[in-house]
């Protein structure tokens, strides 16, 4: 149900009843090791390219996303998947396998969140009885695809981010056991002229912060109505500059409820620069540590707001600045 | 950001680069220069060493010992390349490992691997320039403008 301009209330609050998060090597050397369901130690997962292994951890995710549910395959109605590369193939082809009634979509990071927002609005909506959100990516696909080959020596600025080699999946049901998707806020489009493709925090920030301040507005909350409020992968750079821009538009936002899934999955000693980022960034730190802390009852409501640069590799070249999103959606216990 | 970006920004977003500049880590010039200067020094005095070991013991003179030296280099730069090791010499040393003949050997290898998944026509071939393809292109103009302005001179009997 519409709340407010840009917001979804869902008065059925669908079920997440299942959810899981695969990793690379990177990530199981990282801080949230231990929330992570399955860690590849292979950046190729056995296969000979890096599209063919980022496709397969994101089959993994799902398959053990629909084993966790404790619902067969078949009685999944839709599926709804985002990734970075060109034409979205990871999801797309993880879909061929799968064989469920597929939509594709794009957000760039932003889509973990987008997808689990939509797949919520299906349920809430009566358009399904069960959906299955996922996002993933791989750090090597995107390195290949966005910036240089990956064993190219070039030197890296402090404010860039390293890709996430990971994916996220989450079964949603009508009812159940688990954490609820209670709301969402679809964020706006916000380009702020940032256009350095090494400093993504500083693109996305605006967008983020815009969209928790429409969150807030529209369902007449504040930061205290959360245990935890997530950005999705601004980074050191960005969480600081989200923060300063909090404050400007005068959101009281408590420094101990706010954090960023990119400053969380990989530990201080990993030379990630500002911190981690993709889809697979906000959708395994979600789907797994997020989740698995309600579960176990540390956590009561958060809200998780993926942000996106929606930029391409020809955009950055003809000089256009960063037009980034961000998705709000609130789980609670 | 260069002024001349800064003046194509409405004001809002003037305001907006002044605060990220004030928050973003900046790149440690200094550091990355002496980084530079050292790595880039001992590839080159290696060069220097192969040189004189192809004149002292293999019977090539100065011109001619140029070439098996950077073969040399050139080996090694792309076995570092394919062993993963060049990239995090990169990421430290910066132009140090950029600027010479190995890293220009390291861009043609990196992107050779990156695209190998892709076949060797399409894939290796098609790609293994996409970053030393602009070197190429600019160095060989280059050469073309410096070559004109000498034999100019030289005409004008000058020199």
């Amino acid at each position: 149900m519409l709340k407010g301009h840009q917001s979804w209330i869902y008065n059925s609050k669908p079920t997440i009843l299942g959810s899981a998060a695969v990793g690379g090597p990177f990530e199981g050397n990282g801080a949230l090791a231990s929330d992570f369901d399955i860690i590849h130690e292979d950046l190729w997962v056995g296969q000979d390219s890096f599209e063919k292994a980022e496709k397969v951890m994101l089959e993994h995710a799902c398959a053990r996303a629909i084993e966790k549910s404790s619902i067969k395959k078949e009685d999944i109605n839709f599926f709804i998947s985002g990734d970075l590369m060109n034409q979205i193939t990871s999801s797309s082809f993880a879909a061929r396998s799968l064989g469920i009634p597929y939509l594709g979509i794009f957000g760039a990071c932003s889509s973990s969140m987008e997808g689990l927002a939509l797949a919520a609005q299906l349920i809430d909506s009566k358009s399904a009885k069960y959906v299955m959100a996922s996002a993933s990516s791989h750090n090597a696909t995107a390195e290949k695809q966005y910036r240089y080959p990956t064993e190219y020596g070039g030197q890296k600025p402090p404010t860039a981010q390293w890709t996430v080699t990971g994916a996220g999946a989450a079964v949603l049901g009508v009812d159940g056991i688990g954490p609820k998707v209670t709301s969402a806020t679809m964020g706006r489009v916000i380009d702020m002229g940032i256009s350095d493709p090494f400093n993504m925090g500083a693109a996305m920030a605006p967008a983020a912060v815009d969209t928790i301040e429409a969150h807030f507005r529209d369902l007449n909350i504040d930061a205290s109505y959360y245990d935890l409020i997530a950005t999705g992968d601004l980074g050191k750079v960005g969480h600081e500059i989200a923060i300063n821009l909090l404050k400007d538009h005068g959101i009281d936002m408590p420094s101990n409820i706010f954090t960023d899934c990119g400053l969380l999955i990989y530990k201080k000693d990993q030379p990630v620069f500002s911190g981690g980022s993709g889809c697979g960034c906000s959708a395994t730190v979600t789907y797994g540590h997020f989740l698995n802390r309600m579960r176990r009852g540390e956590l009561k409501r958060i809200l998780i707001v993926a942000t996106g640069a929606l930029m391409s590799p020809i955009s950055y070249q003809q000089k256009e600045s960063i037009p980034c999103v961000a998705h709000a959606v609130s789980i609670e216990m | 950001m260069s002024n001349m970006k800064k003046k194509k920004l409405t004001p809002t977003e003037q305001k907006y680069a002044e605060l990220v500049k004030s928050i973003e880590p900046k790149r440690p010039i200094l550091k990355n220069c002496i980084k530079a200067f050292f790595v880039g020094g001992i590839i080159c005095t290696i060069g220097q060493g192969l040189q004189l070991v192809f004149i002292t013991y293999f019977n090539f003179n100065e011109k001619t010992s140029v070439g098996p030296t950077l073969v040399v280099l050139i080996f090694v730069a792309a076995l570092l390349t394919g062993l993963g090791i060049y990239d995090h010499l990169g990421q430290w040393a910066g132009a140090g490992s950029a600027v010479p003949i190995t890293g220009f050997a390291n861009s043609i290898a990196s992107a050779s691997i990156e695209h190998r998944s892709e076949g060797f026509v399409l894939g290796v071939a098609g790609n293994m320039f996409r970053l030393a393809g602009a070197i190429i292109v600019f160095g060989v103009f280059s050469a073309f403008v410096v070559a004109t302005i000498k034999i100019t001179i030289k005409w004008l009997g000058v020199m």
